[in-house]
């Protein structure tokens, strides 16, 4: 209604100069750039942009991104949901802090996500000989840096918060009073969750998910930092660097054909992230109370 | 921890289920897969005397680095302040064909992977490219400087402003600057005067996260940015990443900047916290 | 005794919301707990149903200590200020939630859901959602939904608070009565003292953590123990400074007064009715007449303050500056401890004549 408001009140050439700055920035800043991928990745034909994208490089890089990126939205959903129950239904001491201690992923460098598992875990980390000796009685060789479980935890580590911080602002607004009453005619956790909280948060927890699964689709820093095998634990991001930094006019457009694949999932990603607004947006009118 | 000892003092009966559950979930999850590697590098970095510590950071490659990092971030923050105001107040206040389009659009950093926009923007401000050929008329190098490099940060900082300032903006009620336009007052006063204080923590904190997020940026910029010390293009991410590169391995030297960059993000998560408690004390 | 709290003590942080808090009621009492906002009431409701746990003290129910029993197993039905209806279910499902839980048998839930809404007069309105509902018709399903499992005691946290002054009117009565036809015993929250002594068999007035006075709504209105009371169900502010009344002794320093309307009379001179009266009068001054629908209501300025009397329409109308003669057949005397005297005219002698 606000809005309507606003429109009939404010005309102008105001309006219309700053319409064309956003739509100028926008064009110049993000769709430029959008373009630019597509048309960099057609260079060579589209014979070349196949076989681009048809390596057996590329087949391993999307699987290891795709492994990546689906353990990390299970893990990073799981703990959303029990942090944002933590922090919504009860009152505790340190709350506060460790709430804001969930947020930190999202606040530092990639690098320091990758370098911070590699002190763990890496060559001369303190954690190792305990890794080890749980290889050796589990009969197992896992290695937790230079590895695709070192690719899916970096991809985990910096998307920890994304499912947390679109649940807990929807349900510290709903409150608890809900919770309370079902509680208190006897209903188990379980189905005070899947009954009462889960229809409340639906959308949210749908949108985070999606945020979640385009940053662990495209993540760069981190995962460069504890993969180093082209072709074993390469991501997609990191078998585009390796075709890009080789330098060669086919090899950067066959960098490009690669980003293609990227930034299709993104776009449907984003479509994905308007259609959940759209419909979180009219149910949210017609449930309001 | 503090919680069992008090739970022993006396019984805390919680009607909701699932305290200890997501508590023990949360912490332990919370603890393994961040704070314990996160403490690693404390401990790496704490390896080094205090001496040596000093040495590392404060070599001028390691210096000039952060004057970039801070430099570059703080004006693509700044330049994403005008224009995030710019574009939120559009999306918000105007309605016109396209509209939804281009909400969407500004979301566009946050999904596209950084390498990807890393790469694009290097050939598009490079010589051959279609925006450094613009720039050079001017006679602005894009590509491998720190304008080229801003450029980057601006690309990746944007959607943070935008999504700041956006909320604010749709719960401002239009009464005030009805009642300001009614005493008489001018558009420009009125927003200057009514409009930009409710807006001004809001923007802060976008500002804040746009820095905080540029500061540790590695995917987007190094490829725009040439990675030559001599230039000044170096980031700090850069810095530390090559200190683990196969060769010149330098776990420690790596760990020690690493941590001097976590002071600085906590800090500024410290300060955008502290505004925007304030800003709800003020309107709560 | 049915409900019993001895001695309970509850802070949060360092406020104190309940201090040595004890009182009872018996089986089958609607009881209100009455107080302004902060004095402590809602937490001590909380207390009962299990939500919150008392630092110290014991709460009883039904002759058994309920500290330890989780409040699932108490036995409780509890309605929410905002009703707290699940919003994602509809009437029925919000009223068949308990007895799902319980895991009573379908045929048991259809009878027992349908029971209920024939009873609250919600029939027809079982497909719809809480969204879809009046202020009146959520606070029904509210009711419904907290009685289905059958509890032994109803809690209700200020349950006319949300619907809007005409309806709420309704609801007390509809409540009242539908309380004492279930015959269970209750407690109810509020901060509005009409409600409370129109609503309740028996009144716990709070103020400040502490348990000001305990009684049934006439003994709470006409005995107030202490000067809290007596301002707080009256809804006349206290009389400050320098008063002097006719009939009535100087007061000691730093009293207040209290005077009811019903304790005032004011009458033109040439009024040979209250004649009788005139010894124990003194002249005040209209200040300001307001009409009240069913009445005007008078402000005078006599004795240095100000004192309110409602006039009944069918006398002759009064206007600012008119001196009307007036009589004071009582009044409160609230010392500066809290404590507090009823005092009467010593003037009339027991003359009163009553309103016509």
């Amino acid at each position: 209604m606000y809005k309507n408001k606003a429109t009939a009140r404010r005309g102008g050439a105001g309006k219309y100069i700053l319409i064309a700055v956003s739509v100028l920035f926008v064009l110049v800043m993000l769709i430029f750039p959008l373009g630019a991928v597509i048309g960099n990745s057609l260079k060579n034909g589209l014979a070349y942009y196949f076989s681009a994208i048809s390596t057996k490089y590329v087949a391993s890089a999307l699987r290891v991104t795709l492994v990546a990126a689906v353990i990390a939205v299970l893990v990073n959903t799981f703990f959303g949901l029990m942090a944002a129950w933590l922090l919504t239904k009860f009152r505790f001491r340190g709350q506060g802090v460790l709430a804001a201690a969930i947020d930190i992923p999202f606040s530092i460098s990639p690098v320091i996500a990758g370098l911070a598992y590699i002190m763990t875990f890496g060559r001369s980390g303190w954690a190792t000989p305990a890794v080890e000796w749980l290889n050796d009685l589990l009969g197992t060789d896992i290695s937790l840096v230079f590895s695709v479980p070192g690719v899916v935890l970096a991809t985990i580590f910096v998307t920890f918060p994304f499912v947390s911080r679109e649940l807990i602002p929807v349900m510290n607004a709903n409150g608890r009073d809900e919770e309370e009453a079902a509680a208190l005619m006897g209903a188990g956790g379980w189905r005070i969750f899947r009954k009462i909280t889960l229809p409340q948060i639906k959308w949210a927890l749908l949108y985070g998910i999606i945020l979640c699964t385009a940053r662990a689709l495209g993540e760069f820093g981190a995962v460069y930092a504890v993969s180093k095998t082209r072709g074993r634990t390469f991501t997609l991001p990191l078998e585009i660097d390796a075709l890009y930094m080789s330098g060669t006019a086919d090899s950067i457009t066959a960098a490009f054909a690669v980003s293609s694949l990227l930034v299709i999932m993104a776009i449907v990603l984003l479509v994905l992230r308007s259609v959940v607004e759209h419909i979180a947006g009219k149910n949210g009118k017609k449930e309001g109370q | 921890m503090n919680e069992a000892a008090m739970g022993k003092k006396r019984r805390r009966p919680r009607v909701i289920p699932g305290f200890g559950l997501t508590m023990g979930v949360t912490v332990s999850m919370l603890s393994i897969l961040i704070l314990i590697p996160l403490c690693s590098i404390l401990g790496k970095a704490f390896a080094l005397t205090p001496a040596e510590f000093f040495a590392v950071i404060t070599k001028a490659n390691v210096l000039k680095a952060f004057g970039t990092s801070l430099l570059c971030s703080f004006i693509a923050a700044a330049v994403n302040v005008v224009f995030g105001l710019i574009l939120a107040w559009v999306l918000v206040c105007y309605s016109f064909p396209g509209k939804r389009i281009l909400d969407g659009l500004i979301e566009l950093p946050f999904a596209m992977p950084t390498a990807v926009a890393g790469i694009t923007l290097s050939r598009m401000y490079s010589d051959q490219g279609i925006m450094g050929k613009f720039l050079l008329n001017f006679g602005i190098q894009g590509s491998y400087t720190r304008v080229g490099l801003t450029i980057a940060l601006v690309f990746v900082g944007i959607p943070f402003v935008v999504r700041a300032v956006q909320p604010v903006l749709e719960g401002l009620d239009g009464q005030y600057e009805e009642a300001a336009e009614m005493l008489g007052a001018s558009r420009v006063r009125t927003f200057f005067r009514v409009i930009l204080p409710e807006l001004a923590p809001s923007l802060l904190a976008g500002f804040g996260l746009a820095l905080a997020r540029g500061i540790g940026e590695y995917g987007s910029v190094i490829y725009i940015s040439g990675n030559s010390e001599k230039n000044g293009t170096q980031v700090v991410s850069y810095v530390i990443m090559q200190k683990l590169n196969a060769g010149n391995v330098d776990y420690e030297g790596a760990a020690a900047i690493a941590l001097v960059l976590l002071v600085i993000s906590f800090a500024l998560l410290f300060i955008i916290n502290l505004i925007q408690n304030r800003a709800a004390r003020r309107l709560g | 005794m049915y409900v019993e709290l001895k001695h309970i003590n509850k802070s949060f942080g360092s406020f104190r919301a309940s201090e040595d808090i004890s009182f009872s009621i018996e089986k089958g009492r609607l009881a209100a707990l009455l107080g302004p906002s902060g004095s402590g009431k809602t937490t001590i409701l909380r207390m009962i149903a299990g939500l919150e746990a008392p630092d110290s003290g014991e709460i009883w129910i039904n002759g058994q200590l309920v500290n330890e029993v989780p409040g699932s197993q108490r036995g409780i039905g509890f309605v929410f200020q905002n009703y707290a209806l699940f919003r994602y279910m509809t009437v029925w499902d919000n009223i068949a939630f308990g007895l799902e839980v319980q895991k009573k048998s379908k045929k048991e839930i259809r009878e027992r859901v349908s029971e209920l809404v024939g009873l609250v007069g919600l029939t027809g309105l079982e497909k719809r959602y809480p969204s879809e509902l009046s202020g009146g018709q959520k606070q029904r399903v509210a009711f419904a939904r907290a009685l289905a499992p059958s509890p032994r005691l109803l809690l209700l946290d200020e349950p006319f608070a949300a619907v809007d002054a005409k309806v709420r009117q309704e609801l007390r009565q509809w409540l009242k009565g539908m309380i004492a036809r279930v015959g269970i015993t209750s407690i109810f929250v509020t901060h509005d003292q009409e409600e409370a002594l129109e609503v309740a068999d028996q009144i716990i007035v709070t103020n400040q953590g502490r348990v000001e006075q305990i009684g049934a709504p006439a003994e709470i209105y006409l005995k107030p123990a202490s000067s809290f009371v007596a301002r707080f169900v009256t809804g006349v502010p206290a009389i400050e400074g320098d008063w002097r009344f006719v009939g009535f002794p100087e007061p000691p320093a730093g009293a207040r007064a209290l005077i009811r309307p019903e304790f005032v009379e004011a009458f033109r001179p040439d009024n040979e009715k209250y004649k009788a009266l005139l010894d124990g009068a003194q002249p005040g001054v209209v200040e300001d007449v307001s009409f009240r629908g069913s009445h005007w209501e008078v402000t005078l300025q006599t004795g240095n303050a100000s004192v309110t009397v409602r006039r009944s329409l069918q006398r002759r109308p009064v206007a600012r500056g008119d001196i009307l003669q007036v009589v004071i057949y009582r009044l409160y005397q609230l010392a500066p401890d809290g404590s507090i005297r009823l005092l009467e005219n010593k003037a009339l002698e027991g003359r009163y004549i009553p309103e016509d």
